[in-house]
């Protein structure tokens, strides 16, 4: 007998999802195309203001919000190629070592401690009196104590540090389940060990790959608090955009807008890759049927 | 000649506590198919990954003709290996995966392709360039990474148990398609596996190995007449081995009071004196089974009465567990084109006699 009871037991979930996930994602779409209520909120009647306003171009030709989100694409850029460096070498030599499972605790503690306070214990070790500071002045390399905090290096270091475990353990997985004996054959078959790595590991752990640069990318894309504890106060980020604009303007189609242009750059990603799978593998079919010929 | 003659002295290799080669010297002549057998843990495939250079030995050296070959990466040496596992690339069509080793070495598209197609002829596979490993058959992954080790021209070819995950009618197949590449192309064999009937079959020469030492090299008829020690007596096909004291003997005759049949004939080139322990042995398919006293026999024959416990048919043969009057069991294996000759078939709890000549019997060691 086929039971039909699965609809039953989804529907937690069916609930949870619609009512905390899917209404919200539609409330900042509808509110994206509404006018904006001098004082905050909306008035409903449809408006395309919020959207012209993110192309908008001052009297001098630079573009306020469009300089932002490029600003925004480089920085998620960088720290998530940062991050993806690191944490492959890293869930390389954890995949391969005996004591996987010590290490792998290590990768997950920091997340017993509240993400806040991680920032802020980032502001302990690079501020003017902190770690760094002291010891670099204690061992006389610096006379005078550097200012580490407050600009893009800094918002890189401690997205990059929040962001590792995100890339470690997707990569981890895959990476354990790969056939190490083949990196064996790749030597054995002429290549040297850094030949080997590019041209067998890689390829075969594409999906994790791709699982940490997503599971990384996307949020450090729509990151408010790091770049506003650690970065410049005179640039901004869309997510401290978004948040500047809700909280001090009550600017919400704005604030929606921008959401909404998150939301379609992060999965413009998802769409390219996609398309560039069914590409590769269009054209295999292409070297098939050639052969065929 | 295309093949490497593969020298291996002194070599010892430890992991932590485990000794897995002791001291282990072998010469691998130039285009032999040569066999590591032993039972698993022996250290054949450590020897196997040495000469390979996936491990360094702890001490001793590895030469290929007269290259010492342990400064050398893998990448660096002329020898591939066919891996226990495969070890195809799943990423990689059939093609590809043959292609590995020439696109490092950036070959142009044509050569490759003529090259990759040659291969591909060799080990049958032509039709399955474009699939990807996984859509293959066990036996064509294994023809698939025989090709991809082959393609480099390398001047000797380690095998690590190629056949191991193959059913049986498969593995007798690609065991003869392996011979006859290896006559074709002339290279240097290596081949590690721990069943004496794929070792016996195509060897020109087996190192018989247990325990990481080396007990016995020789070609498969010396191994399987003359084993060297007990060890290769037992782990070589099946035999009947029993411990006894030499009482007489004149030239290389000898008569061993055996403790658990009696005297018995046996013939021996090697010299034991009068006094001696020693272990003789004797294969099941060299004695003779007969339900009547067998009569006129030379005197050198030994000759035994004793009970069948047990029969076991197995088509081109039948196995026979025979108790003696005094010994427990006794295993004969009987062919039957000549059995059924012999007129009515033996069967569970008949009386039989037992005879063999002592040329047949063997010495095995002094104990």
């Amino acid at each position: 007998m086929k039971s039909r009871s699965g609809s039953l037991y989804s529907l937690p979930l069916t609930t949870w999802i619609s009512l905390f996930f899917l209404v919200p994602m539609l409330i900042v779409f509808v509110y994206s195309f509404l006018a904006r209520e001098t004082g905050g909120g909306v008035r409903w009647e449809f408006d395309l203001s919020a959207y012209a306003e993110i192309f908008r171009q001052t009297a001098s030709g630079s573009f306020i919000y469009l300089d932002i989100v490029g600003y925004t694409l480089i920085m998620a850029v960088s720290a998530t190629l940062l991050t993806i460096l690191i944490a492959l070498p890293c869930a390389y030599y954890i995949a391969r070592s005996k004591n996987n499972t010590l290490l792998l605790f290590l990768v997950i503690i920091p997340f017993w401690v509240n993400f806040m306070i991680r920032i802020y214990a980032w502001v302990a070790i690079l501020g003017q009196s902190g770690i760094l500071n002291e010891s670099l002045l204690a061992m006389g390399v610096l006379k005078e104590p550097i200012q580490f905090l407050f600009n893009d290096y800094a918002v890189l270091v401690v997205l990059v540090y929040t962001n590792l475990p995100f890339a470690i353990l997707p990569l981890f997985t895959t990476i354990e389940k790969f056939d190490f004996g083949l990196l064996e054959a790749a030597r054995d078959l002429g290549a040297s060990h850094n030949r080997s790595l590019w041209s067998v590991l890689l390829p075969n752990i594409r999906g994790g790959l791709v699982t940490a640069v997503l599971f990384t990318f996307i949020p450090i894309f729509g990151t408010f608090a790091v770049p506003d504890v650690m970065g410049n106060s005179n640039v901004f980020m869309l997510g401290q955009l978004i948040t500047s604009k809700l909280k001090f303007t009550g600017d919400y189609p704005m604030a929606c807008s921008l959401s909404v242009l998150i939301l379609l750059l992060s999965a413009a990603g998802l769409v390219v890759y996609t398309v560039y799978n069914n590409r590769q593998e269009q054209q295999h079919q292409v070297v098939i049927a050639e052969d065929e010929l | 000649m295309k093949g490497s003659e593969v020298r291996v002295e002194n070599a010892d290799k430890k992991f932590g506590d485990f000794h897995a080669l002791k001291n282990v010297s072998l010469t691998i002549g130039k285009g032999e198919f040569f066999s590591l057998l032993g039972p698993s843990g022996c250290g054949k495939t450590t020897l196997l990954r040495i000469i390979a250079g996936f491990e360094d030995p702890s001490s001793g050296s590895v030469f290929l003709d007269t290259t010492d070959v342990l400064p050398l990466a893998p990448n660096e040496r002329h020898v591939n290996t066919v891996f226990q596992n495969y070890a195809l690339f799943p990423h990689l069509t059939v093609f590809e995966n043959i292609a590995f080793p020439l696109r490092l070495k950036k070959l142009l598209k044509a050569d490759i392709q003529e090259k990759v197609t040659h291969y591909l002829q060799l080990v049958h596979l032509v039709g399955h360039e474009n699939k990807k490993p996984n859509q293959l058959s066990g036996g064509q992954k294994q023809r698939v990474a025989i090709a991809r080790a082959l393609i480099n021209e390398p001047s000797v070819l380690l095998l690590d148990e190629p056949l191991s995950a193959l059913d049986a009618k498969l593995r007798h197949q690609l065991l003869v398609d392996l011979d006859l590449i290896h006559d074709k192309i002339g290279i240097t064999f290596i081949y590690v596996t721990h069943d004496q009937s794929e070792a016996l079959s195509v060897s020109d020469r087996i190192a018989v190995m247990n325990e990481g030492r080396v007990l016995q090299i020789g070609t498969p008829f010396e191994i399987y007449e003359a084993p060297a020690d007990t060890f290769v007596a037992k782990f070589i096909g099946e035999t009947n081995v029993m411990d006894g004291v030499i009482t007489a003997h004149v030239d290389n005759r000898y008569t061993i009071d055996t403790d658990s049949l009696g005297p018995i004939m046996v013939t021996s080139d090697r010299y034991f004196e009068v006094g001696h322990r020693v272990r003789h042995a004797i294969r099941p398919e060299k004695i003779d089974i007969t339900k009547e006293k067998p009569l006129g026999l030379p005197e050198d024959f030994n000759i035994f009465h004793g009970k069948v416990s047990e029969t076991v048919y197995s088509g081109f043969q039948s196995q026979f567990y025979v108790e003696t009057d005094e010994s427990p069991q006794f295993k004969v294996y009987q062919q039957h084109e000549s059995y059924l000759e012999r007129g009515p078939a033996i069967r569970w709890t008949d009386e039989v006699y037992l005879n063999w000549d002592a040329d047949d019997g063997y010495i095995v060691e002094l104990i």
